[in-house]
């Protein structure tokens, strides 16, 4: 069992939470993830390590109420305890040798990649963030990328707040404008890594993806989690979670990841508690 | 009296009943067919059996507690040489092994044992009340890596000699292929607690949710100063044939298949993991995994199930009686059948039809036996021409697995062949690293359970000479 020491609503839909796991906290990387399951009769889901501190022996988990799952987890208060907390799984995100790197955030991917941020900026690399949100009210971790940062710049769909339109503009503008990134590394949902790619290849910017499909294990044993890799099936769980944005087939991990939508909707209204109030 | 010519017929649950449930689908001799069984046995001299047998369990010796009615005493004898008896007595190739050998099988079928096995570790764990004798403690620590079929039995007899042993497992529970491959209703899972439970009893301390190569690494283990690491960690990563299509939806891996199915229990309503309920299932393969994937794929409601398999059903490489059972409950057995490409649903008029990018069809090619390969079998052929679709919504992949990297990635000194299996020396299990053992499928590739028992015996006993050695 693993104590959730902390527990932090940063929107209405995205929850940060610290689970006691002395023996992930001390190893985690950024770019790695973990596998938790709620409960005993619990799904195996993997959320990306959002942070960790070695000391205490805590590892920082933020994720969106989606599914099922997410909401019995969030159902879940400080001082209660999840059955299962494995990890880190995964190789950590590749650092070595960037001097100047421009990081690319989507809603809650943003907590995964916010990790990345801070290790570049600590080894001294020039970091550049673009994040971007639906809303105002979905914003998320801005005094937090503001800090490992030398330019943020916040989009947001509806213009609610910082610049309106989507994160490959401004990435597109800086390319352009002539900031020479040794990298882009895009976090966020399949689409917007999808056309992250598309912006980023025709100027031959090296660009590097976080993948979160289905898994079950997260060790290499079930094979639920592969994806087309440069034309080869390749497992997110130990090949990756992050791989070279040119090679991989979107459009396959995005069929892929709907595989159980209907199941999923289902879950959620039986965890919901809206759906089982009656209506008057 | 005369000797019966055919072994006691084992109780079964209806095929067609049980194709429809999870429930065990042998049902267990009962006393009095035990002792009229273990009767048939002739107490031979030279006791064929015991050589059959990967851990050579005194065989004779426990029929004959069981012609008594001592079947605890039956117990004693078996648990001398096997960690897991409930576990063997089920799931073991008996027919190769040692009723291969039995003497009354030159003429009549051979005693079976396997049934007897069964049947003796059912009543123990329905029966035995007590606590086991544990030994005195050594003070050495062992590292057990991986909780299924070769790292217990390893884990159980070293804590036996009195070592403290610690296994470490990924998933959140203990027993490996046990729990998250072999289904229920071929090997019910409160038989694999019961197991696990025993080997609590003699101090082994399992701790899941620890991926050794990830979480710890084998140096951090004998850092934290276990003595000797006992490395068991199984098969690894699915094969795919390569072929068109295997990335669509309803395409699954036999592991993934049978993980969602037996591990998360996705069978059950409480369940949240959700599995595929196909209609119509094709299982390419031929081995032992392919036969439990196409019979859970029953169980979990499907009309129709295939199993397609490229030789005959002479070369097919699962048990014989998995084939028989299978065939009685329905699956179907298309066989010489290569498939080419998996073939998906996609409506070019909506491009939002949600059946989209889901499995529609296998693409197989007709095959025919040619010459013999390398190992003696002989090698399908493919047939130009001859291929032809079978409507599916689910294909699922038993064509075996690689070795898993994570530990060889991360074990400075440990040596590897050419496939990926952890290099040993076949008397000790001994790796090529000081202090490190390795048995079961991550060393073999893809093999039986009992396979992988008798590798975490070897390396017991190997271990054990190992840290005896050292402490002089």
């Amino acid at each position: 069992m693993y104590e959730i020491v902390r527990k932090k609503a940063l929107n209405p839909t995205v929850t940060e939470m610290d689970i006691s796991a002395p023996l992930v906290a001390k190893k985690a990387e950024a770019g790695q993830f973990i596998i938790l399951r709620v409960d005993d009769d619990g799904e195996r889901i993997p959320l990306t390590v959002a942070g960790y501190d070695r000391e205490a022996g805590t590892v920082k988990i933020i994720f969106q109420i989606v599914g099922g799952t997410t909401m019995r987890l969030n159902a879940k208060n400080e001082g209660d305890y999840i059955a299962d907390f494995v990890g880190p799984l995964g190789c950590a995100t590749r650092t070595e040798g960037l001097q100047k790197v421009c990081i690319v955030g989507g809603g809650v991917g943003c907590a995964i990649a916010l990790p990345v941020a801070q290790k570049l900026h600590a080894l001294g690399c020039e970091v550049h963030s673009v994040i971007g949100f639906r809303n105002k009210d979905l914003l998320i971790l801005q005094d937090e990328f503001a800090a490992c940062s030398d330019k943020l710049t916040i989009m947001t769909d509806d213009g609610s707040y910082g610049r309106q339109g989507v994160v490959t503009a401004p990435l597109k503008e800086a390319i352009e404008n002539g900031e020479n990134y040794d990298e882009v590394i895009a976090i966020g949902p399949l689409i917007m890594m999808k056309f992250v790619v598309a912006t980023t290849k025709p100027y031959g910017v090296k660009t590097t993806v976080s993948m979160n499909p289905i898994m079950i294990d997260g060790t290499g044993m079930c094979g639920g989690c592969r994806l087309t890799v440069g034309g080869k099936t390749k497992f997110a769980c130990v090949d990756g979670p992050d791989f070279n944005g040119f090679e991989v087939d979107f459009d396959e991990a995005m069929a892929r990841s709907n595989a159980y939508a209907d199941f999923e909707k289902h879950a959620r209204e039986e965890s919901c508690n809206l759906y089982k109030k009656e209506v008057r | 009296m005369a000797i019966k010519p055919e072994k006691h017929e084992m109780p079964v649950q209806n095929p067609l009943e049980r194709a429809r449930n999870f429930k065990e689908v042998a049902l267990g001799y009962d006393e009095s067919v035990a002792v009229a069984e273990a009767q048939r046995c002739l107490n031979c001299k030279n006791r064929p059996c015991v050589e059959g047998c990967p851990v050579n369990i005194a065989i004779p010796d426990f029929i004959t507690k069981i012609k008594t009615g001592d079947f605890e005493g039956a117990y004693s004898v078996i648990s001398q040489s096997s960690s897991l008896p409930a576990v063997c007595g089920r799931v073991c190739p008996q027919e190769t092994q040692c009723e291969s050998k039995c003497t009354l099988g030159i003429k009549f079928q051979p005693v079976g044992i396997g049934r007897l096995e069964r049947f003796v570790a059912d009543y123990h764990n329905a029966n035995f009340k007590g606590e086991p004798s544990l030994p005195k403690p050594n003070g050495h620590k062992v590292a057990v890596v991986g909780s299924g079929p070769s790292g217990l039995t390893c884990a159980g007899d070293l804590a036996k000699k009195g070592y403290k042993v610690t296994v470490f497992e990924a998933l959140h529970l203990a027993g490996g292929v046990l729990v998250y491959g072999i289904p229920e209703f071929r090997l019910p899972k409160d038989i694999v607690k019961k197991e696990v439970e025993t080997l609590k009893k003699y101090g082994v301390d399992v701790q899941t949710n620890v991926v050794i190569g990830k979480t710890l690494t084998v140096d951090e283990l004998f850092e934290q100063g276990y003595d000797a690491v006992f490395i068991g960690s199984g098969a690894g990563l699915p094969r795919f044939m390569g072929i068109p299509g295997e990335s669509l939806k309803g395409v699954y891996s036999a592991n993934e298949f049978l993980t969602r199915a037996n591990l998360m229990k996705a069978y059950k309503e409480n369940s949240q993991t959700p599995v595929m309920r196909a209609k119509k299932v094709a299982v390419v393969g031929g081995g032992n995994v392919a036969m439990d994937a196409a019979r859970t794929a029953l169980r979990l409601g499907a009309e129709t199930v295939y199993v397609v398999y490229r030789r005959s059903m002479e070369e097919i490489p699962a048990r014989r009686e998995e084939v028989e059972h299978a065939q009685e409950e329905g699956i179907k057995f298309e066989i010489l059948r290569n498939p080419v490409e998996i073939i998906g649903y996609d409506n070019p008029n909506d491009r939002r039809d949600p059946k989209n990018g889901f499995v529609k069809a296998i693409k197989v090619l007709k095959c025919e036996l040619g010459e013999p390969d390398e190992r003696g079998r002989r090698k399908p052929v493919e047939i130009a021409g001859s291929e032809y679709e079978i409507d599916v919504d689910c294909v699922i992949m038993a064509i075996g697995t690689s070795p898993n990297p994570l530990i060889k990635d991360t074990t400075a000194g440990l040596e590897v062949n050419r496939r990926g299996g952890i290099i040993v020396q076949e008397e000790t299990g001994l790796t090529s690293k000081a202090g490190v053992f390795a048995g079961g499928d991550a060393v073999t590739g893809a093999a039986t359970v009992i396979l992988a028992m008798g590798a975490g015996k070897t390396a017991a006993t190997a271990i054990d000479e190992y840290i005896s050695k050292k402490q002089k």
